[in-house]
């Protein structure tokens, strides 16, 4: 077993200093980055335990909106009666974890940061595998691999179950560094990196999301996955459409490197939840999708699971 | 001698009752002790190095790092330089140390350098495979005449996966030397006594001096028959250091290397005549397994037509080897031949449950028995009243019937077993065989205990050690007419036993004595009835004694049964998504012992079955030639809501009961993937030919059949 420190700070100026290390992570749930660290994708030298950080947890209403703290358990958000009536695409996207334990354990910050399960980093080949100065992932077997945001080497899938709901509706994430909180929109933790060098998130050096912040309702909003097994298994594709003032958004998860926003679906749903428009946004939403070896049955799983979101938030 | 048959209906108290098996509550709460708990004294753990290629030569193995790791204490080379590897994942070195983490961090300090040679790891076409071996068809009649002259033809190309055993308790075991010539080992096996036979030959001591122990274990599904590798290097290991040894694959090793179901790829074409009498079969397949390749499926399967020829072409492939697979073989050729089937019958307008009744003459001499159970499932699903043509439903999500017969033999294997009285009331089985979690232990205890006319509590079961009377492996459902035929038999011979011990002690003959219901009875009436107790006291010190061997003297055991299952299932023609509404199981197989475990073992071949129908694979890299999906996250098994309804009816009574006892483990497993498959293709409207049956390949079934 490789050795490696573990500390538990109170607070999260002590958190970002510890973390601010070369070989530190972060470990709540720990659902992610004990699995990486057991099977050799991962190495660190100090895990720093957040779960100790008053304040970290927690879902509150605020002048901004519903806030959500790093350490609340996904399951936590099931409990949240005013969070499941005002915003089933994030319970949706919740309940289709499909394990108790997991529910039980991970963390929405866990969730939103954690790492890709694509089987050749998992593998160890790292997060851009290369074979012969190409992809691995292209040249292999990629039937969970990326239909959008593939023209690079990148071909993961951002695992996030919340981040696609969560951008839809508009949410914010607050992140604390040295230099005390900064808040960016949701979508913009995400990047696709060129090289297994580089992070598939934009957090500086030692940061930790603290809270992510969903804005005042919108009225409509659901998320629609499709999945091989009922129970626990990855989604293939899953969508999440939130209308608010006549916009509509309309997030991907799982078919690209980040949870992938669709404007033009988004168009296609601004005059309305409709059985047309529903349909429309789910051609509009593949338009631009590319194949790429033996993942072409992804595109169909997204345009479905886009127009049944857009239904289902319609009410059916 | 005895009369060696089993009671009459009337005269059964617990054989074909409802009993709960006698070691689920010590499982339940976590007592019961596998192979994978044993922990002893000053025990080390090994781990072993495994080969990242699928295809190597080993040139060169420096120890020395991992031999200086704190923690390890010896390091062991399975397989030297030169060697040729033949699948990624194949044991290279092992490494035993203090603690499982300082065995990993060993292991992983050994370095291996490999001349890496071409690997072939993905055989659906069979154009691409490099070896593939010549092609050897058997043919009855002129199939190729029957074919063009038939009113309705079929054809279709059938694909099931390679798919692993996966068994929840992976292979290993602990090994611990008693003195120089002296091993016992702790095993997760499903053959004691072969295990120990193989092991003293391999480590160089008489079988005799191998005590094997196996009192649970976490499945095998035909994967867990030999001492392995893995149990000669934990012998070794033992023997170097002088300590106990611990060597489990991990989960990894287990979905890679510890056994595989070959695939399976058949062309067909079938025809029938005006009336749907199928007259015409002809088929050609390929399949592996590993680098062995695959064996020939019994295709056409269950069913003899006049007209019939396959030919199989076996492929090897650089992937871990093939092990059993419960029921090998006929999985895969019951999936081919049904779904053949199913759509000849759509092609000559037929209901498939008329055409595989107009053709059961043809299951041979099970027809009775098919056609029965045919009538029975039907009635289970309501197929009468539910069943429409292929494709006639509308809408998004679409259900469908189908239907697949199978076949096993399942006779009881060769089995010995000890029957103990003592004076205390206690009577005891001893038999060397093991109990997979099949329910074995409870069989054995019910047919003591009814031969004795006893509770269940007042019997005991002395079970999976290698020491006592030597009972056969296992496997190929062998197991329940093995027992409960020696066990029967070992049971009528000691109360014989008893009865000559005790009559003397009563003033009477034995031939006046009679147990029954807990009691002692005097035929002649001249002394009221005894308890079993009081009479048992009379045994003395020294406990009766008396052996039972199967197969022997009397019909207590039979070979071959039929078995229908029918399945509802939705099919959401939009993402491909197949979803379980229904599973109908009828199942013959004899006498069955334990009613309970008996339909337990048909619930475990269903959830087996959706699982092999739509979730798990084997997925092998095509670069680097390694499993991509050695792990529970990708290797799909099936969980509790994907298996929809489940309803099992055991047929039982005249024409079953006085069969005796048959095997049941494999039967149920081989039908569902083939029904699942027919209703999905009901369903959808387009034929789906495909295991798994994942939303990928159904949407492109789909698309293919023009129903997108």
């Amino acid at each position: 077993m490789r050795r490696f420190e573990y500390t538990s700070p109170q607070t999260a100026d002590d958190a970002v200093r510890m973390l601010s290390s070369e070989g530190a992570a972060a470990l709540a749930g720990g659902t992610d980055i004990l699995s990486l660290m057991k099977d050799g994708a991962a190495a660190y030298s100090r895990l720093v335990n957040l779960k100790g950080i008053r304040g970290l947890g927690g879902i509150r209403n605020t002048d901004a909106g519903m806030e959500i703290g790093a350490t609340a358990k996904l399951g936590d958000l099931l409990e949240h009666h005013g969070l499941v009536t005002m915003f089933p695409a994030v319970a949706e996207a919740a309940m289709g974890v499909g394990s108790r334990q997991v529910l039980s354990m991970r963390t929405v910050g866990g969730d939103l940061c954690a790492r890709p399960r694509c089987w050749y980093f998992r593998a160890g080949f790292g997060l851009v595998p290369m074979h012969d100065g190409e992809s691995m992932a292209k040249q292999g077997d990629n039937r969970y691999h990326a239909i959008f945001g593939n023209s690079g080497a990148a071909v993961f899938v951002n695992p996030s179950s919340l981040a696609p709901p969560l951008i839809a509706l508009g949410a914010s994430a607050t992140i604390h560094g040295a230099d005390g909180p900064r808040t960016i929109a949701l979508e913009d933790l995400y990047r696709t990196p060129a090289s297994s060098d580089e992070s598939e998130f934009t957090l500086g050096f030692g940061e930790i999301v603290t809270h992510v912040t969903i804005p005042p309702p919108s009225s409509q909003n659901a998320t629609y996955e499709v999945r091989n097994r009922k129970g626990m298994d990855w989604p293939l594709a899953t969508a999440s459409v939130a209308v608010s003032d006549g916009a509509a958004r309309v997030v991907l998860g799982h078919v690209a490197p980040t949870p992938w926003m669709s404007a033009a679906a988004g168009e296609a749903l601004a005059g309305g939840l409709t059985d047309a428009s529903a349909a429309a946004a789910g051609d509009a939403a593949v338009a631009d999708a590319r194949a790429l070896s033996g993942n072409g049955y992804k595109i169909q799983l997204t345009r479905v699971a886009v127009k049944r979101a857009a239904l289902a938030a319609r009410g059916g | 001698m005895p009369e060696y048959i089993w009671p009459q209906a009337a005269d059964r108290r617990l054989i074909g009752s409802r009993v709960s098996r006698l070691d689920g509550p010590v499982k339940a709460t976590g007592r019961a002790r596998y192979a994978y708990d044993t922990n002893r004294r000053g025990m080390l753990w090994a781990i072993m190095v495994q080969s990242p290629h699928a295809h190597a030569r080993i040139t060169a193995i420096d120890t020395s790092e991992a031999e200086a790791t704190p923690g390890v204490v010896a390091v062991h080379i399975i397989q030297d330089v030169g060697t040729e590897i033949q699948w990624a994942h194949d044991e290279i070195v092992a490494v035993a140390a203090t603690s499982e983490e300082a065995a990993r961090d060993g292991a992983a300090a050994v370095k291996i350098d490999y001349e890496v040679l071409p690997h072939f790891v993905t055989e659906r076409n069979l154009q691409a495979a490099p070896d593939a071996q010549p092609a050897q068809a058997e043919t009855t009649g002129d199939p190729a005449t029957a074919i063009a002259s038939a009113a309705a033809r079929s054809s279709g190309t059938y694909h099931a996966a390679q798919i692993a055993h996966c068994s929840l308790e992976s292979h290993g075991q602990v090994t611990e030397w008693q003195d120089d010539e002296t091993l016992t080992v702790w095993a997760s096996t499903q053959a004691i006594s072969g295990v120990a036979s193989q092991l003293g030959e391999a480590v160089g001591i008489p079988a005799s001096n191998v005590h094997v122990e196996t009192q649970y274990m976490g499945g095998g599904f035909g994967s867990k028959f030999s001492a392995d590798r893995w149990g000669v290097v934990g012998s070794e290991l033992a023997r170097v250091t002088g300590r106990p040894i611990k060597l489990m694959l991990d989960r990894n090793q287990e979905v890679s290397v510890a056994g595989a179901r070959p695939s399976t790829h058949v062309e067909v074409e079938a025809g029938a005549d005006g009336d749907g009498n199928v007259v015409a079969w002809n088929s050609r397949g390929w399949g592996s397994g590993g680098p062995a390749g695959a064996g020939s499926p019994p295709i056409p399967y269950v069913f003899e037509f006049e007209n019939q020829t396959h030919a199989h072409t076996s492929v090897p492939t650089n992937t871990g080897p093939a092990r059993a697979w419960r029921a090998p073989n006929h999985p895969q050729a019951c999936f081919v031949t049904m779904r053949a089937l199913e759509d000849l019958a759509h092609e000559a307008g037929m209901d498939p449950l008329d055409l595989f009744l107009k053709n059961i003459e043809k299951t041979g001499a099970r027809s009775s028995t098919y056609a029965e159970e045919l009538e029975k499932a039907a009635a289970l699903i309501g197929w009468r009243d539910r069943w429409h043509p292929r494709g006639e439903q509308t809408g998004t999500v679409r259900s469908g019937l189908g239907l697949a017969l199978h076949t096993w033999g399942g006779r009881g294997h060769r089995s010995n077993c000890e029957v103990l009285a003592y004076r205390d009331g206690l009577v005891e089985a001893r038999i060397g065989s093991q109990d997979l979690g099949t329910g074995t232990r409870t069989v054995i205890a019910i047919v003591l205990a009814d031969t004795f006319g006893l509770a269940l509590d007042e019997v005991k079961v002395t079970m999976g050690r290698s020491v006592l009377p030597v009972s056969g492996a296992s496997g190929g459902s062998t197991t329940v007419g093995g027992v409960s035929g020696a066990t029967r038999r070992a049971a009528l011979n000691a109360v014989e036993a008893v009865l000559e011990r005790i009559a003397p002690r009563l003033g009477t003959e034995a031939t006046n004595l009679l147990l029954k219901d807990g009691q002692l009875h005097f035929v002649d009436a001249s002394h009221p009835a005894m308890s079993w107790k009081q009479a048992a006291s009379l045994i003395g010190v020294n406990p009766v004694s008396a052996m039972g061997a199967n197969p022997g003297p009397g019909q207590l055991t039979d070979s071959g049964v039929g078995g229908v299952q029918m399945a509802d299932v939705s099919v959401d023609m939009e993402t491909g998504v197949v979803s379980i509404n229904k599973l109908v199981a009828v199942q013959d197989c004899g006498l069955i012992i334990d009613m309970k475990t008996a339909e337990s073992q048909v619930y475990g071949a269903l959830i087996m079955g959706v699982t092999y129908a739509l979730t798990e694979e084997r997925v092998f890299d095509p670069l680097t030639g390694r499993m991509l999906n050695a792990d529970m996250e990708f290797y799909k098994l099936a969980g509790i809501a994907d298996v929809g309804e489940m309803v099992v009816h055991m047929m039982t009574g005249p024409g079953y009961d006085e069969r005796g006892v048959i095997g049941l483990g494999e039967p149920p497993v081989i039908a569902p993937g083939a029904a699942i498959a027919n209703a999905a293709t009901n369903a959808a409207g387009v034929p789906i030919n495909e295991m798994p049956m994942t939303p990928e390949r159904v949407l492109a079934a789909i698309e293919a059949g023009g129903m997108a």
